[in-house]
């Protein structure tokens, strides 16, 4: 089914573009510990890329060394056709990679509408002068983003929780809230770190839809991380199997689940 | 009339984001500013002013600052006397500097250079947090205040080494110097207050105050948002000076009249704006102004009532004062960080309900 560079068409008959992001032979340690060791794939657009793999395997630090986290001792990482300088975190949320995170990272003194309006911090203009007086583009921007992030909240369907501060929502609804904060961005590429972890089947049949739907009517390309088997093989295009920091397999869900070294290491063995 | 929003529906975001959703409460604060306008200027007398009035407006626009950079940017500083001294002293030497400027830009002026300060000394917070990011600003306070003891120039070479305010007049009116009057004293603290709890009520609710309190609820997530966490924190440590150089001109000029450093700007008055903020408060400007008056009013109160009404010994109201303040703090931290704002807030909530709790 691969090819060379232009792209591929899905078995539901989405159409992949060219590569969007490629991690050239990164490895990145910590002391001793060698979390990623060598590892090369790419991410296309407007795929559904899933990132695979037991704990410990170096999943999360790929995100990390993705969003400009963590800077990886060797290797290369491209966006876009260039390669990318070390980049602070905040200079990669600019290039619009937005995230969420494995163990929630919200604001927990501030309400649902303002976790996600905080989202949209790459996209304001006004300056300090404009805010402190609510003048001018300031007010503008508020009332233009909220409508936005309205909209988000509605696609979400969080309408209820809207002015609750979030440190009092329960896990699930958090969760969504994360979500909610990432896509508020606008994002052209979401990682996503375990979004359904912890979650009933209810739930994460919720998550998935708006997986999915993020995908289809945004086509934002995405590159999650997920432990759930059944999940990965229903939405992903293409996975990436990590072990001990080394990539063990990449290909379709199909691929991936015949290769015999992925049955070894991580299909074979429970690891709960 | 009831408490309540039913019956008063926001038809366009732009209401929604209102500072005061509830009529009722816009309407309240409407009369407060009026009375504070229409009502006080011609009630009150010296005592009201400088016991209570004055100090309650200066200490007001100081912890507000304070506020900014600790309850809203999660940054904890014990400079704010030290940045209070420069605030008076960039204030003093551009009044002597510069005789016929207008005192209110001279005030403003003042707030503009302790922002710069402010910056220079948040600098070390890009680097460290809590409690040591605490130290280096305690260190601020002591190096600010020795400097404006040791160096003559900040003085103008005065024998006594204190600084004093020369008049300054507004449209004809003293309002600095031992001329000036009580309502003008006032008048002028006011006007300072209203602005910039405006201003500050403005920036808390829009961009750049969602990214500090991004930054305060979790630093390392707000990056990877994209906040740009060099520029939310030495925002903030603008801004909070900003306000806290204006509270110490205005403490200075309008409010003491002279100065000596170390006792109107010591570290006391650092501890002085964190109980006011931490009781009535974190990240609250209503809280901010609820701290203050508790910190202003307490000793007033138990002078009158301990001292002249019971006949006390006036040093043990005043110990009696340290150990309500704190009790307060220490209850305050544990039971309800939010402070008399969130005690505030519960009591809004039951009303908005009442008659029918359920
Ligand atoms: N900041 C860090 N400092 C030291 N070691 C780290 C750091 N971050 C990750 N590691 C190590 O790198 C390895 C990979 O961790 P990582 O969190 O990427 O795994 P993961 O695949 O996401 O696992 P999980 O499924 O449990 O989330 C682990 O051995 C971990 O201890
Ligand atoms: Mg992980």
């Amino acid at each position: 089914m691969l090819d060379s560079g232009e792209g591929y068409i899905t078995p539901d008959g989405r159409q992949i573009g060219g590569v969007m992001m490629e991690m050239k032979n990164i490895t990145l340690r910590f002391g001793g510990v060698v979390a990623i060791k060598d590892i090369s794939f790419d991410i296309r657009e407007g795929e559904i890329r899933a990132i695979i793999g037991p704990n410990g395997a170096g999943k999360s630090s790929m995100l990390n060394v993705i969003n400009g986290f963590y800077h990886p001792q060797e290797g290369e990482v491209w966006f876009r056709g260039e390669k990318r300088p070390a980049m602070r975190p905040y200079e990669v949320a600019e290039l619009g990679i937005a995230r969420t995170f494995q163990n929630i990272a919200l604001f927990k003194g501030m309400s649902t509408l303002d976790n996600i309006m905080t989202g949209r911090m790459t996209l304001m203009r006004a300056n300090i002068l404009e805010q402190a007086l609510w003048w001018g583009r300031a007010q503008r921007e508020e009332t233009e983003h909220r409508e936005k992030v309205e909209k988000i909240i509605d696609f979400l369907e969080i309408q209820h929780i809207r002015k609750t501060p979030v440190g009092r929502l329960p896990y699930g609804l958090q969760k969504r809230v994360e979500l909610g904060r990432a896509l508020a961005a606008e994002p052209k590429l979401l990682l996503l770190d375990e979004p359904m972890a912890g979650m009933n089947v209810e739930e994460k049949e919720d998550m998935c839809r708006f997986v999915l739907d993020v995908n289809d009517e945004f086509g934002t390309t995405i590159a999650l991380i997920e432990h759930d088997m059944g999940v990965v093989m229903d939405i992903a295009d293409r996975v990436v199997v990590m072990d001990y920091g080394k990539k063990i397999g990449d290909g379709t869900p199909d691929e991936v689940r015949n290769n015999p070294e992925v049955i070894d290491a991580y299909l074979g063995v429970s690891h709960d | 009339m009831f408490y309540r929003e039913a019956g008063d529906f926001k038809t366009s975001y732009q209401d929604d984001a209102q500072t005061f959703p509830i009529k009722f409460d816009r309407y309240r604060y409407y009369a407060v500013i009026a009375v504070g306008l229409l009502v006080i200027p011609f009630a009150i007398n010296d005592y009201w002013a400088n016991a209570v009035l004055v100090p309650f407006l200066i200490w007001a626009i100081a912890a507000i600052g304070l506020n900014i950079l600790t309850g809203y940017c999660g940054q904890v500083s014990l400079g704010t006397g030290g940045f209070m001294a420069v605030g008076a002293y960039a204030c003093y030497k551009l009044m002597t500097a510069f005789p016929e400027l207008n005192i209110v830009f001279v005030v403003i002026l003042a707030g503009f250079v302790t922002a710069g300060v402010g910056v220079l000394f948040g600098l070390p917070s890009l680097r460290i947090k809590g409690f040591y990011l605490a130290v280096a600003t305690l260190a601020a306070q002591f190096f600010l205040v020795w400097l404006f003891n040791r160096v003559p120039w900040f003085y103008n070479y005065s024998a006594s080494g204190q600084i004093s305010a020369p008049e300054r007049t507004v449209f004809g009116v003293p309002v600095t110097g031992p001329e000036t009057s009580a309502w003008a004293q006032y008048m002028i603290c006011l006007l300072f207050v209203v602005v910039l709890a405006w201003a500050a009520r403005n920036l808390t609710r829009g961009t750049i105050g969602r990214s500090w309190m991004a930054i305060r609820d979790m630093d390392i997530a707000a990056e990877i948002i994209g906040v740009n966490p060099l520029r939310a924190k030495l925002s903030a440590f603008a801004v909070s000076s900003f306000f806290v150089g204006i509270a110490g001109a205005l403490f200075f000029a309008v409010y003491l009249g002279a100065v000596e450093v170390g006792e109107a700007f010591g570290i006391q008055k650092s501890f002085l704006a964190l109980f006011m903020i931490i009781i009535g408060g974190l990240g609250s400007i209503f809280g901010s102004f609820a701290g203050a008056a508790f910190m202003v009013l307490l000793p007033v109160l138990l002078k009158n009532v301990l001292v002249g009404g019971l006949g006390w010994p006036t040093d043990l109201a005043a110990h009696l004062e340290l150990l309500i303040v704190g009790g307060l703090i220490v209850f305050f931290l544990i039971a309800e960080p939010h402070g008399l704002a969130a005690l505030w807030r519960t009591v809004k909530e039951k009303l908005r309900l009442w008659p029918f709790p359920h």
